[in-house]
């Protein structure tokens, strides 16, 4: 049974890699019980856009894609 | 028609106060941030006639200071200049949210933060946000950083920094329990 220990790193690891199917239903088994979870989940998604939404951060080009790739 | 070099001039001197908060998340630095942003002035100005209207522009020019950004970095790295990496010395922040149990503490319990949209616009969030990128220790926030402003993959990360990516993937996630910690407490209550 996973924990909320547990979950959070699954979530953040979501940000990084694509989750093994096990990973993932864990996860959305988890998430369906646990409101904490499910709002931890929504902010670490939301950390995952600063890149895109900082102030600081490079605005979007009409092209489309906020993030710009080196050249 | 391509921008002229005077107009290249007011896209930078408009993009520069952006440039150079950009560069001081990444570096942590004012002085190498500083350098990073001169540098990306210079090689920018060298090939100004390629480009056509600001947001082009804006873009290559970050593109610029994302290869200085990380030539600063490197040189941080060869003059030793950097604590070593060690996932030991943050294992209280799990033991700090969590219960042995796997359970959150109720006091870290996650709080709603609302609409993603109204967050992102809210500057207040970001003050809080800076002033929690800049409270978590370098090692952390540099990974974090390089992953999530920077938008390089944890393969990357792991090259740039010469760790593996489980370790880089470790510490993703205490980073982003703080900062989320942080953020809850600094904004929302």
């Amino acid at each position: 049974m996973l924990m909320c220990r547990e979950a959070t790193r699954l979530m953040s690891l979501k940000q990084d890699r694509a989750l093994t199917f096990r990973e993932r239903t864990a996860l959305r088994i988890h998430l369906s019980m646990c409101s904490a979870c499910r709002a931890c989940a929504r902010q670490f998604d939301l950390l995952h856009k600063i890149g895109e939404h900082h102030p600081a951060a490079p605005k979007s080009s009409t092209d489309g894609g906020g993030r710009y790739e080196p050249r | 028609m391509p921008i002229s070099s005077q107009q290249a001039a007011e896209h930078f001197r408009h993009i520069r106060p952006r440039l150079l908060a950009f560069a001081r998340l990444q570096l942590r630095e004012s002085a190498a941030a500083e350098d990073a942003v001169q540098e990306t002035l210079l090689t920018a100005f060298e090939k100004t006639s390629s480009f056509e209207g600001r947001s082009e522009f804006e873009t290559w020019v970050f593109g610029i200071l994302k290869f200085k950004i990380l030539d600063h970095l490197r040189q941080q790295k060869k003059q030793g200049r950097w604590q070593p990496l060690n996932d030991s010395i943050d294992e209280d922040t799990l033991d700090r949210l969590f219960k042995s149990n796997g359970h959150w503490q109720p006091s870290a319990r996650p709080h709603d933060w609302g609409e993603p949209e109204h967050i992102l616009e809210n500057q207040r969030f970001w003050q809080v946000f800076d002033a929690c990128l800049i409270a978590l220790p370098d090692s952390i926030a540099r990974v974090f950083t390089l992953r999530e402003l920077m938008g390089l993959s944890t393969q990357d990360i792991c090259k740039e920094l010469d760790i593996t990516e489980t370790n880089c993937w470790v510490i993703l996630h205490r980073a982003r329990l703080r900062l989320r910690a942080c953020l809850d407490n600094g904004w929302i209550q």
